[in-house]
């Protein structure tokens, strides 16, 4: 992906520039007449980062125009600050040079390579999968190689909500002169890409909707057409921009939209988008626009015809059965409770486990083991809810429509057969060939249940017996 | 009358020598559907279900011959966005996609050109549309249905089946069950399947059958504050218990950064005089409870 930017948008690059010393980036670089480090700005200061786009009820609450912006499908596969970014330099846009590090020896390293490159400082920023990583420390300056290499170690390893920090991302800090918001999202409502953007960039974006949310403005993208430069160049004159910012703005909202479509993105978000003092090679200042922090989240429909894009999904951040759900085929979600629950669709497994909490019970997981699951897929479903040792009873619940009941009941049947330890279960199947599932689990002395309601009933009760 | 699809419905199934295309034009047809033409670009000229249907290359060509006016998409997602556009250049009316997994992306220009040309389209990532005793379009199992007249309208597939499982058994019947799917982009939306059953004399009473994620309940209990006054309506919402940013295997489930939620729904349900049930199997009992006499 890196390797297309040397090919981006005429207007937008100059050149690409090879950082002396640096093994790990070609740095492409923007509008502007960037030679050194220094010019190409990293982030600075607390990162703002954020864990979602406005809330509806914001919008009510707020006065917004009731449809104006939905929440999008923020759910997809969601990649790193390093690996997004590596997607909008491939479009062309201006986003300073940055290296990974693992280790402080490598944070050491990389920042040693800034400050010799010119840079006055390094910012060392975790790379987590979750917002507020500058309020949890996670980011942090260094003026010196030693003082980076102390940062990183004490980032490294660090806990943020839940994730420890496994790597860090290094590069020459900014001298940042004001920060803007800039969005695009996939916006269900009016079934169309919204691009968003506010002058009040740097904090959470949701901040901003709720205290001043005159200060989001909105363009919608033609659905046919694209997003058109009028569009673009609206939305940059609304948070403030002119000449020759303006032109700046332009070219990267419409990166931002081909970012989108290139990728099958559901959201790319670039906050803040940071207007940073430059010295040029003549040595004149000027000030120019660049993408200090990137967050995009992929459509996992769209993943498998783009070639490499797999290989951004994070592992090391992902619960271990995920990339086994992935294999078999099915939706399975982790969850705290005693009772694994397996289902076909997603709708109906949500419904299971309302109803078990209904009941006074807390569902191990979410488990959808799709449409026409075969007998394989349901044991090895049973073998993922089987290898959470905090479950105590397991609930069934098959409406067949395209699955057959009976192919669920032989993978039931086989997967108790194998199974390690005994755990209680009931089984609820209705729908195509029920009549031969009640049989086959009859035959295999399963406990059984008639309706949705009395399986989660019995469900709870299996598991209290079972902590008793 | 129903709505959407019904005794005038003439069926094209795109994609009828697959294998989930064959299987569930079979259905459609022991449910009395008149399927009248399959596509399947190469083999026009054939026929498929045993003799029975005549396959065409092309859509244009299924309706010239047939008058075909309801299409069926049991085709892949790669190639699916592709087939309701050529539906669409075909004339056809009533577009159903059953097809799961297309990228939302994809689905914007689509939904464009549908709404541009006037014609419509169900789902995609849907189960499709039945109206007991006259039509079935798509993958709900014919068993669970009697006719009736209350209009079930839903996110989602198996949940469905529950729901309207539960109405049949307390001998609620049902004029039309539309599944309009659960991606993000969808052709279809809760408001305007309202709208259709509000304007169809033979619906009485309406069950709505939504989940988390996105705004359609809200947009529909708004729809129904002003205009379904006096309808007898009960709804129920999948994922009370969901964690957030968690995608509960639907593209559109989701609850995102606190919107979305169960909870917000229901209110605004409850709001427009929806009543709202705790699980599947209380919807005919609230549907009696607001009015409705079967």
């Amino acid at each position: 992906m890196v390797g297309r930017t040397a090919g981006g948008r005429a207007k937008h690059r100059r050149r690409a520039v090879e950082i002396p010393g640096c093994r790990r980036f070609v740095a492409a670089v923007g509008a502007g007449k960037c030679d050194s480090v220094r010019d190409c700005t990293g982030a600075v200061g607390a990162a703002p980062c954020y864990d979602r786009v406005p809330r509806a009820g914001d919008r009510r609450q707020l006065g917004f125009r009731p449809g104006a912006v939905s929440t999008s499908g923020v759910a997809g596969v969601k990649i790193q600050e390093a690996d997004a970014k590596s997607l909008l330099l491939a479009q062309g846009l201006p986003v300073p040079p940055w290296e990974v590090a693992r280790t402080a020896e490598e944070v050491k390293a990389a920042a040693q390579r800034f400050l010799d490159a010119g840079a006055g400082r390094v910012v060392v920023k975790a790379q987590v999968l979750v917002g507020g990583r500058g309020k949890a420390g996670g980011v942090k300056l260094a003026s010196t190689a030693q003082e980076a290499s102390e940062v990183g170690s004490r980032i490294l390893g660090m806990d943020i909500k839940g994730i420890t920090v496994r790597k860090v991302l290094v590069g020459a800090a900014a001298e940042i002169v004001k920060e803007f918001y800039l969005g695009a999202i996939i916006d269900r409502a009016s079934r169309r890409i919204v691009l968003m953007a506010s002058a009040e960039g740097g904090v959470e974006i949701e901040e901003v909707a709720r205290q001043n949310p005159g200060a989001i403005h909105r363009v919608s993208a033609d659905p046919l057409l694209g997003l058109l430069a009028f569009q673009a160049r609206s939305l940059g004159l609304a948070v403030g921009l002119r000449d020759p910012l303006l032109n700046q703005f332009v070219v990267i909202a419409e990166g931002l939209y081909a970012t989108m479509k290139a990728n099958d993105a559901d959201l790319v978000e670039v906050n803040p988008l940071a207007v940073v003092a430059e010295t040029a090679a003549d040595g004149t200042p000027r000030e120019r626009l660049v993408c200090l922090d990137a967050k995009i989240t992929l459509d996992d429909s769209g993943l498998s015809r783009h070639r490499g894009l797999e290989a951004l999904r994070d592992l090391d951040e992902e619960d271990p059965t995920d990339a086994q759900a992935r294999k078999l085929g099915i939706n399975f979600i982790h969850l705290d409770g005693s009772i694994g629950c397996m289902v076909n669709g997603a709708g109906l497994a949500m419904t299971t486990m309302d109803l078990v909490k209904h009941f006074g019970g807390e569902p191990a997981n979410f488990l959808d083991v799709g449409g026409g699951a075969r007998h394989e897929t349901v044991r090895g479903a049973m073998e993922l809810i089987l290898a959470d040792p905090k479950v105590k009873a397991i609930l069934v619940n098959i409406f067949g429509g395209i699955t057959r009941g009976d192919e669920v009941a032989a993978g039931l049947i086989e997967a108790r057969a194998q199974q390690s330890r005994a755990v209680p279960m009931v089984v609820r199947i209705v729908g195509t060939n029920a009549a031969e599932a009640a049989r086959l689990l009859q035959e295999a002395r399963f406990e059984t249940a008639t309706s949705l309601d009395e399986a989660a009933e019995k469900a709870v009760a299996m598991a209290k017996g079972a902590a008793r | 009358m129903s709505i959407l699809v019904g005794g005038d419905t003439r069926l094209v199934v795109q994609g009828i020598t697959g294998r989930e295309g064959e299987f569930h034009t079979r259905a459609s047809m022991a449910y009395g559907t008149k399927v009248v033409a399959g596509t399947r670009p190469g083999k026009g000229g054939q026929t498929a279900i045993d003799g029975t249907v005549p396959i065409f290359d092309t859509v244009a060509q299924a309706v010239e011959a047939t008058g075909a006016n309801t299409s069926v998409i049991y085709i892949p997602a790669s190639g699916a966005p592709d087939a309701i556009l050529e539906s669409v250049d075909a004339g056809i009316g009533t577009i159903v996609c059953i097809t799961e997994g297309i990228p939302a992306l994809d689905m914007i220009p689509v939904v464009e050109a549908v709404r541009r040309a006037g014609a419509r389209l169900i789902g995609p990532n849907c189960p499709g549309v039945t109206s007991p005793g006259r039509a079935k379009v798509g993958i709900i199992p014919a068993s669970i249905h009697v006719p009736g007249r209350v209009g079930v309208v839903s996110r989602s597939g198996t949940l469905t089946y529950e729901a309207v499982q539960a109405m049949t058994d307390a001998g609620i019947g049902q004029s039309t069950c539309v599944g309009i799917g659960g991606d993000p982009i969808i052709g279809t939306t809760f408001l305007d399947v309202l709208r259709l059953f509000h304007d169809d004399p033979e619906t009485e009473a309406i069950v709505m059958i939504g989940e988390i994620g996105g705004s359609a309940e809200e947009e529909a209990a708004a729809y129904a504050i002003e205009h379904l006054r006096g309808v007898p309506m009960a709804a129920f919402i999948a994922g009370r218990t969901a964690p957030p940013g968690r995608r509960m295997g639907h593209a559109g489930a989701i609850i995102s950064g606190g919107s979305g939620t169960a909870a917000e729904k229901i209110a605004a349900l409850e709001a427009a005089g929806v009543r709202v049930a705790d699980s599947p199997t209380q919807l005919p009992k609230l549907l009696l409870e607001a009015g409705f006499r079967p």
